[in-house]
C-alpha cells in the first residue's frame, strides 16, 4: 500500500481496558495491523515511551489513538503530548467521545467519592482516617500520584481532536473499517474523511437496524427492564422498556435489544444532535399517551440523568455537580 | 545518599502502577513502594442509579473481565431482590463464565507469562514478547492462539449476546436462553479450546518443567511470600468461580475460616495508605499489621495458585491429575512459590474447559425458563466470583423503589496489593546489591514477581506487542546519574 509503514500509538486515559479488548478481537486483523504500522505505543504508555515520544519531532506519529475520558493530571498530560506528537489525533471508544461511563462521577462531587472509598464503606479498617494525598511524605520519602480532578472530561474538552470512533467498546468489525479508512487516506488511496467526522458507525438511528417490529404505539406506562419479560419480536420501547435507541446511532451490531436488553446509547447521539439525552427525552415524550404534566411525571422512570445520559453526561449540557 | 529508581508506569491496573526504589548510599534497597495512581468512584456513582442497571455500569471497572463484574453485580442486585433466581440461568451463567476464563487465562499465559518462560527472564527485551514467542514456537501456534481465544470470546458473545461490556444478566436471571441450533455452534469449538488447553500443558512442561534452571527459579528464587491464600470453592472444597463460600486457608493448610458472601465484612478489611489510591486488604480479625509475613500475618493472596491452594480437589477429573501433578512436582500442597501461579492458571484452564464440555451435553442448558420476574425488593446482596485476578466482592443496598443507596467493592487485585508491595520489595531486595547497577534483566525479574500475580495492570501486555516499557532513573541529590530504558 505504501512505501513506508505508518507509525501509530493507542493509548488509554481513564479507561477499563475494553478498547484495547476490542482491538484485539479484531483477531487476525492484528497482524495486517502489525505489516502495516510501526506501532510506538500500545496499549498503555509508560514512562519510558513518554520520554521516547517526548523525543520525537512534532507531528512524527501518523496516528494517535486514545481512548479513556480524562480525569486527572496525567490523562490530561498525556493527551496534550499526543495531540503535539501526532498528525491525526483520534478519540476511540465512548469515554473519549463522550465521557462515557466514568463520566457519571460528574453527577457527584469529588469529595463524596473520597468519603464514600476512604472514610464511609462497611470494609474498611476501623477508625481509618486516612486519604491518599496528590504528594505524600513517608519515612522521609516523598511520594507522588497524580491529580484527581473535580469532573471527568471528554478528549476533544482538552485536545483538538480529528476523529471519533464510538462504542464501549466500538465492535470490532466496526474498529477495523475505523482503522482500514485511516490507513486509505494515509496513503492516499481513498479521500480522507472530513475533520471532525465520527468513523467506524453509520449515520442513522439503532431502530432503523432493530429486527424488533414497531406498531407507531403510544405507550402509557414504563418499565423498568426487570418487571416483565418483553416480547422477544417487538419493539422495546412500544413496551414500555425505556431505549435509547431512537436518539443513538447504529453502527452496533444492534447487540444488546437483539438480547432482550434495551440500548443504553453507547455509540453517542444521532449527527447534529447536541445532547443525546434531550434527544432521547424528546422522542419519548412524542410517544406518550398523555398531555397531563403530572401524570407524566408520575411515569416517568427515576433517574432520568442517568438513563438518558448514560455515555454522555460530560458531553452534555448537563453541568457537573457541586457541593455547597 | 538516597538513590531513588523509579519504574514508571509499570503497567496498569484500571490506569497505572509506580515502582519507586529508595537506594541508600551503599546503593542497598532501603524501600520500595508500588503506587497504584488512579481512582475513578464507582461506588459513590452509582449511587441513586435503578440497581438493575449496575451489572451492566460496572463493567466499566475492568474492559478484560468485565464478565467478573457483571456477574458479581447480578449476584448482589438477585440479592436485592430476594434470591429469586431461576435455576437454569445460574448454569448458563456459570457456562458463560468459564468460557471468560479461558479467553482471559490464553491472553494472559501466552502474551504476558511466556516471554519471560519461552525466552527467558533476561533474554534481549526487544524480542521478549508474543511475536518473540511465536517466532520461538512458530507462526502456527501463534495462530491457534489467536483462534482459540476468539473462540472463547465468540462463546460469550453467542451465550449472552456480548463479549465486552456485558448486558445479559437481570434480577432473576438472564434476558436470554440459548438456543438449540446456537449449541450446536459452540460445541465443536469447545471441543477445541478442550485440547488446546492441553496443548498449553504439554507446551509448558515441554518448555518451562524441561529446563532445570526455570524450575529452580520457580521453585528456589526470591518469589515467595509466607502469606495465605483466598478462594471461592463449593461445598466440596473444590473450586468454584461463579459461587460458593470464601476459604482462607494459611500457608501451613490449616483453615483459617470459610464465609458466605453476605459475612465479608467481617472476615476482610482494607487499609488506607496516603501514597496509593488503592486500599490493602487484610483479614479483619487478626487486625492491620503492616506489611508483615508469617504465619500471624493478617495479610493474603486472591490468585489462582491461591484458589488451588485453598481447594482440597478440583470439580473435574483431568483437572484433578493436573492438579495432583502440578503439586507433587512443586513439593505439596499448599504451594508458596508465586511463579507457579503460570501453572496454577493452566490447571484452571482444565476445569474450565471440561465444565464447558459438560455444559453442552446438558439436556437442559437448552431451556426457556431462564428467568423469573422478583416480587419483592429486599434492599440487599453481596455477589461474590473469583475474577481470574482474585475473589471479587460487589455489596449494594437499595430502597423500597430499587434505586442503589449504596455500593462497596472489593476487586481482585486488590485483594493482592499488600503481597505486590512485599514481593517487589523482596526481589528488588534480593536483586538489586550495592555496588551492582540494575540492568533491564534485573529490572523484569523484579516485575515477574507482580506479573505472577496478573494484576490488572498487566492488561498492558495482554496486547501483541506483550512487553512492558520500563523506565528506570537512579538519582543522586535530585540529579540523574543513570537511565535506561526498555522499549516496548
Amino acid at each position: 500500500v505504501a512505501d513506508r509503514k505508518f507509525q501509530i500509538a493507542i493509548y488509554w486515559g481513564a479507561a477499563c481496558g475494553g478498547c484495547d479488548v476490542s482491538i484485539l478481537d479484531t483477531n487476525e486483523f492484528i497482524l495486517d495491523v502489525d505489516r502495516l504500522c510501526d506501532i510506538r505505543l500500545w496499549p498503555i504508555a509508560a514512562d519510558g515511551k513518554y520520554k521516547d515520544i517526548e523525543a520525537l519531532p512534532e507531528a512524527a506519529l501518523d496516528v494517535a489513538i486514545m481512548n479513556g475520558a480524562v480525569r486527572n493530571s496525567e490523562n490530561e498530560h498525556i493527551a496534550k503530548l499526543l495531540r503535539r506528537k501526532s498528525k491525526i489525533l483520534v478519540a476511540y471508544g465512548s469515554c473519549a467521545y463522550m465521557g462515557g461511563i466514568p463520566g457519571l462521577a460528574n453527577l457527584v462531587p469529588r469529595e463524596e467519592i473520597f468519603e464514600r472509598a476512604y472514610l464511609n464503606n462497611p470494609s474498611l479498617e476501623p477508625g481509618n482516617r486516612t486519604i491518599p494525598q496528590a504528594e505524600a511524605s513517608v519515612n522521609g520519602y516523598t511520594l507522588a500520584i497524580p491529580k484527581f480532578y473535580h469532573r471527568v472530561y471528554k478528549l476533544d474538552q482538552v485536545v483538538d481532536v480529528d476523529y471519533y470512533v464510538p462504542g464501549c467498546p466500538p465492535q470490532p468489525d466496526q474498529c477495523k473499517a475505523a482503522i482500514l479508512a485511516l490507513v486509505g487516506a494515509l496513503s492516499g488511496t481513498s479521500p480522507a474523511p472530513p475533520k471532525g467526522s465520527v468513523v467506524g458507525a453509520s449515520d442513522h438511528a439503532l431502530c432503523q437496524d432493530c429486527k424488533r417490529t414497531r406498531a407507531e404505539k403510544k405507550i402509557r406506562c414504563f418499565y423498568r427492564p426487570w418487571e416483565i419479560i418483553p416480547d422477544p419480536e417487538k419493539c422495546l420501547l412500544e413496551q414500555g422498556i425505556l431505549c435509547a435507541g431512537p436518539a443513538t446511532r447504529s453502527g452496533c451490531g444492534v447487540r444488546c435489544p437483539s438480547s432482550g436488553i434495551p440500548c443504553r446509547g453507547c455509540y453517542g447521539p444521532l449527527p447534529n444532535v447536541v445532547d443525546q439525552g434531550a434527544k432521547l427525552l424528546s422522542a419519548v415524550a412524542s410517544v406518550l399517551d398523555s398531555k397531563d404534566a403530572e401524570e407524566i411525571a408520575r411515569k416517568m422512570l427515576p433517574d432520568v440523568a442517568g438513563y438518558a445520559n448514560r455515555y454522555s453526561v460530560p458531553a452534555s449540557l448537563l453541568q457537573r455537580s457541586h457541593r455547597r | 545518599m538516597i538513590r531513588k529508581i523509579s519504574i514508571d508506569p509499570v503497567t496498569r491496573l484500571e490506569g497505572h502502577g509506580k515502582i519507586e526504589i529508595f537506594l541508600d548510599g551503599n546503593g542497598a534497597v532501603q524501600d520500595t513502594f508500588f503506587q497504584i495512581p488512579e481512582l475513578r468512584g464507582f461506588e459513590r456513582f452509582v449511587v441513586g442509579r435503578p440497581i438493575e442497571e449496575l451489572p451492566r455500569i460496572v463493567t466499566r471497572i475492568c474492559g478484560v473481565c468485565p464478565a467478573s463484574h457483571h456477574l458479581a453485580g447480578a449476584k448482589a442486585v438477585d440479592g436485592c431482590f430476594g434470591n429469586e433466581v431461576a435455576p437454569l440461568a445460574h448454569k448458563l451463567r456459570d457456562m458463560y463464565y468459564h468460557a471468560h476464563y479461558i479467553h482471559s487465562h490464553i491472553a494472559h499465559f501466552y502474551a504476558l507469562a511466556a516471554p519471560d518462560f519461552v525466552l527467558g527472564p533476561t533474554s534481549d527485551p526487544a524480542t521478549r514478547n508474543v511475536l518473540g514467542v511465536v517466532a520461538k514456537v512458530g507462526l502456527k501456534i501463534g495462530g491457534a492462539v489467536i483462534a482459540a481465544r476468539g473462540k472463547a470470546q465468540e462463546i460469550q458473545r453467542i451465550i449472552g449476546g456480548r463479549n465486552t461490556q456485558d448486558i445479559w444478566c437481570l434480577p432473576g436471571g438472564v434476558a436470554k436462553g440459548l438456543k438449540p441450533e446456537e449449541l450446536a455452534q459452540i460445541r465443536p469449538w469447545v471441543d477445541e479450546l478442550y485440547d488446546f488447553v492441553q496443548f498449553s500443558l504439554k507446551l509448558f512442561k515441554d518448555v518451562v518443567l524441561g529446563n532445570p534452571a526455570y524450575v529452580d527459579i520457580i521453585l528456589n528464587g526470591p518469589y515467595k511470600l509466607d502469606v495465605h491464600s483466598m478462594g471461592l470453592v463449593d461445598e466440596n472444597n473444590a473450586p468454584n468461580f461463579y459461587r460458593g463460600k470464601v476459604r482462607v486457608v494459611d500457608f501451613e493448610g490449616k483453615e483459617i475460616c470459610k464465609y458466605s458472601p453476605n459475612e465479608y465484612a467481617q472476615h476482610v478489611a482494607e487499609h488506607v495508605e496516603p501514597w496509593s489510591y488503592l486500599k490493602f486488604p487484610y483479614l479483619r480479625k487478626r487486625g492491620w499489621k503492616g506489611f508483615t509475613e508469617g504465619i500471624d500475618s493478617s495479610l493474603y493472596c486472591a490468585t489462582p495458585l491461591a484458589r488451588l491452594n485453598v481447594a482440597d480437589r478440583m470439580a473435574t477429573p483431568q483437572a484433578q491429575e493436573r492438579y495432583e501433578e502440578m503439586f507433587s512436582t512443586l513439593g505439596g500442597h499448599p504451594c508458596r512459590a508465586l511463579l507457579a501461579n503460570h501453572w496454577a492458571r493452566l490447571v484452571e484452564m482444565v476445569q474450565n474447559a471440561e465444565m464447558l464440555k459438560r455444559y453442552c451435553q446438558d439436556p437442559e442448558i437448552t431451556g426457556d425458563k431462564v428467568r423469573v420476574v422478583p416480587q419483592k425488593i429486599t434492599g440487599e446482596g453481596v455477589g461474590i466470583v473469583e475474577a481470574m485476578r482474585g475473589t471479587l466482592t460487589h455489596h449494594y443496598t437499595c430502597d423500597e423503589r430499587g434505586i442503589c443507596t449504596s455500593a462497596n467493592l472489593i476487586v481482585g487485585t486488590t485483594n493482592n496489593n499488600a503481597p505486590i508491595q512485599m514481593v517487589t520489595r523482596k526481589v528488588a531486595s534480593a536483586l538489586i546489591k550495592p555496588g551492582v547497577e540494575p540492568d533491564q534483566g534485573i529490572l523484569n525479574m523484579i516485575e515477574m514477581g507482580f506479573r505472577a500475580f496478573d494484576p490488572c495492570y498487566s492488561c498492558a501486555t495482554h496486547s501483541l506487542p506483550g512487553q512492558m516499557p520500563l523506565d528506570v532513573r537512579v538519582l543522586r541529590d535530585g540529579k540523574v546519574i543513570h537511565h535506561f530504558r526498555r522499549p516496548a
